[in-house]
């Protein structure tokens, strides 16, 4: 499904990716762990179409096409979905008026036609079940004076409502209480469907107690040192970054 | 080789001229009052970029050009079918250059409840009314525009609420420049009075016919009685080629309310002058404004809130979205006298450029002189939240339709403010045109 080869990015003068391999094929969970400062968040970015980095080498292959050559909304519709870690607050436009033009866009690209106004609630119904969101919230602008779970929260609800092939959390766990990650890792867990595959981008182990992944990648340095199961997550979390940094180091 | 145009010459050899046709009604009081803002006039002359006040806006292309002062006003319902506001109901007035159009016009309103009236019949059937109101509030000492205007008001409307009346009808005034043959100028003069407790909605709408060069000079003067409520509404959607200058002065009077809301969708040089006196206590005002100039627009908005009087609340918002070598000026100026304490005043001027090549000036003006008050302003002008745009882009939304709904929803705290629901879905749908085709 995602194919990336030897992927290096920069911002400015700075050298933030230094050759990502990955592949994740349908329905499997990558977690990408890592200390701060790795590259982790640049990786989400950069696969969801971010302008501020520039492409310096590589590519990413999705479903067979060449993502890195589509602007953002395009990857949106081939079914990217990008959960921010800093969902952005935008004044005067509902989260309810926002989706429906999100959706009908997307389905425009894939040749459907737009949803009827009955089946598009239909669907928020349904959703919004997932993650405990309130309809009073959607009526309101688009995140603005959310609490940080609500962002989070609003975020998920987003992806289920436009059904993406991929789903990439960005540290969707940060600045969550333990009962809202649950929430948030179930409505995850929820759209986990055999199909549909998952980046979990994240510093701290404990979002995957919620969200078992298949496989787990240090990246250190712009470069994934480490593979391995949820085993490897566990350890991370016993012994922190330090050792694998010094490996890494040492053959540097 | 032409010879250059002296407007200023041709204007008071027009006025002159007038004078001539009056016979015995130059001795009226209304006329006198003409005349000594004539004279004004001609002592002040038009405004250079010396002046403060004209510093960002020059009008030497205006006044180097030559006008048509008295163009003919022969339009027909066919001629504005294309300037029509859709589902507009209430009392219309059609002003085609400047003159009121009764075959075009609806008033619905019952005379017990408002009396709208073209200005020159008010003053024949209330000659007091009138010559009582007439420039008593509007500057025409210092501003030479209003002086140039009340030297020759003579078209516009009048339109008076009884005490106690609540109008339930807007009224609505379209004044329409015609400028299919010639250049023209007009100079509308309206006078809006409200009884005690007296409510209405008016808006002024403005639009251009035609290729020719428009120039509006317009002044609307309103005195609000005690505990009334004006909504006033001014849109403007003219062509490249139209110059507007406007005053709307509003006086108000003891725990009177206004909501002024001036909203600049197109025009070649716009000058809008918004000005407030609180004549008594515990007034409430709100002044909202929004432009988007394109092209070579420019549009320059001048606010005066006078807090003469203690215990009074004003609350300012302008926003602007600018494209590409478009300019804007917004000048806010508050004034908080010696007496006026516990004076509540709040500005707050926000603008996007949507272009490198556009430019904002904005300029608050706080003068202050009672010490038990609170006051704030504040003015940001940025470019397109990038964040954002890439937050929906991310969502599939493309980014032409992105930009557009941020610009429509940055643009909506303003919009929302028109409580006339047929003008607020024209500007909606015209906003959203405009920022869709940039």
């Amino acid at each position: 499904m995602l194919k990336i080869e030897n992927l290096q990015a920069s911002i400015g003068e700075k050298q933030i990716l230094k050759g990502i391999n990955l592949e994740v094929k349908p329905g499997e969970v990558h977690a990408i762990m890592g200390p701060n400062g790795s590259g982790k968040s640049t990786l989400a970015s950069v696969l969801a179409g971010r302008q501020d980095y520039e492409i310096t080498g590589g590519s990413v292959e999705f479903d067979g096409k060449d993502l890195l050559e589509m602007a953002p909304e395009e990857r949106a519709a081939e079914g990217i979905f990008l959960a921010f870690q800093y969902p952005v607050e935008i004044p005067g436009v509902s989260t309810t008026n926002f989706l429906k033009t999100a959706l009908n866009e997307i389905r425009k690209y894939q040749g459907q036609e737009p949803l009827d106004a009955v089946s598009f609630l239909k669907r928020m119904k349904e959703k919004m079940k997932l993650v405990n969101i309130d309809q009073s919230l959607l009526s309101r602008s688009l995140n603005e004076g959310f609490s940080g779970g609500e962002k989070k929260r609003n975020e998920v609800f987003q992806m289920a409502m436009l059904e993406p092939k991929l789903g990439i959390l960005d540290e969707t766990d940060s600045g969550l209480d333990i009962d809202a990650l649950r929430i948030v890792a179930e409505g995850v867990n929820t759209l986990r469907d055999g199909q549909r595959s998952f980046i979990v981008v994240t510093h701290y182990q404990r979002l995957l107690d919620y969200i078992v992944p298949d496989f787990v990648h240090v990246l250190y340095k712009g470069r994934i040192v480490k593979s391995g199961t949820k085993e490897l997550a566990l350890e991370l979390e016993e012994k922190g970054y330090d050792w694998i940094k010094a490996e890494v180091d040492e053959l540097v | 080789m032409t010879t250059p145009i002296d407007f200023k010459a041709q204007l008071i050899a027009e006025f002159q001229l007038n004078e001539t046709r009056l016979n015995g009604e130059s001795r009226s009081p209304l006329h006198q009052r003409r005349r000594l803002a004539l004279t004004r006039f001609e002592q002040l002359g038009f405004p250079t970029i010396k002046n403060e006040e004209w510093k960002y806006s020059n009008v030497k292309n205006l006044i180097s050009q030559p006008f048509s002062l008295t163009p003919p006003a022969s339009v027909t319902a066919e001629d504005l079918s294309s300037l029509q506001i859709p589902n507009l109901t209430g009392n219309i007035l059609y002003f085609i250059n400047g003159q009121f159009q009764p075959q075009l016009s609806t008033i619905v309103s019952p005379e017990s409840d408002v009396v709208i009236l073209p200005f020159a019949e008010a003053a024949k059937r209330f000659p007091e009314v009138v010559e009582t109101h007439f420039g008593a509030y509007a500057d025409d000492e210092k501003d030479a525009f209003t002086a140039l205007n009340t030297a020759f008001a003579q078209h516009g409307v009048f339109i008076s609420v009884p005490k106690g009346k609540v109008v339930e009808e807007p009224v609505v005034l379209r004044f329409i420049a015609d400028a299919r043959t010639e250049n023209v100028a007009v100079q509308p003069r309206n006078l809006i009075l409200l009884g005690e407790r007296a409510e209405i909605k008016v808006a002024e709408s403005f639009r251009t016919l035609g290729e020719f060069t428009s120039f509006t000079n317009i002044v609307t003067e309103a005195s609000l009685g005690e505990n009334s409520h004006l909504e006033y509404y001014k849109v403007q959607d003219e062509t490249e080629k139209a110059f507007h200058i406007g005053t709307t002065q509003i006086h108000h009077s003891q725990s009177s309310q206004s909501y002024g809301t001036t909203v600049t969708i197109n025009g070649g040089f716009v000058r809008n002058n918004l000005n407030l006196v609180m004549g008594g206590e515990n007034v409430e005002a709100h002044l909202y404004g929004l432009y988007l100039p394109n092209g070579r627009q420019h549009i320059d908005n001048h606010t005066l809130v006078d807090h003469a009087q203690p215990n009074s609340y004003s609350n300012e918002l302008y926003k602007g979205i600018l494209f590409d070598q478009s300019t804007g000026v917004f000048n806010g100026k508050i004034f908080v006298r010696e007496d006026a304490q516990k004076t509540n005043a709040y500005q707050s001027c926000k603008n996007v450029l949507a272009s490198g090549d556009a430019t904002m000036n904005t300029k608050p003006q706080l003068e202050i002189y009672a010490d038990d008050v609170k006051c704030s302003h504040g003015t940001t002008t940025g470019q397109m939240d990038e964040e954002a745009l890439f937050y929906l882009q991310s969502r599939g939304i493309p980014k032409d339709k992105a930009r557009a709904l941020l610009m429509l929803a940055f643009a909506e705290d303003v919009v929302e403010k028109i409580k006339i629901p047929a003008i607020q879905e024209y500007l909606e749908s015209a906003i959203t045109r405009k920022v869709g085709e940039i």
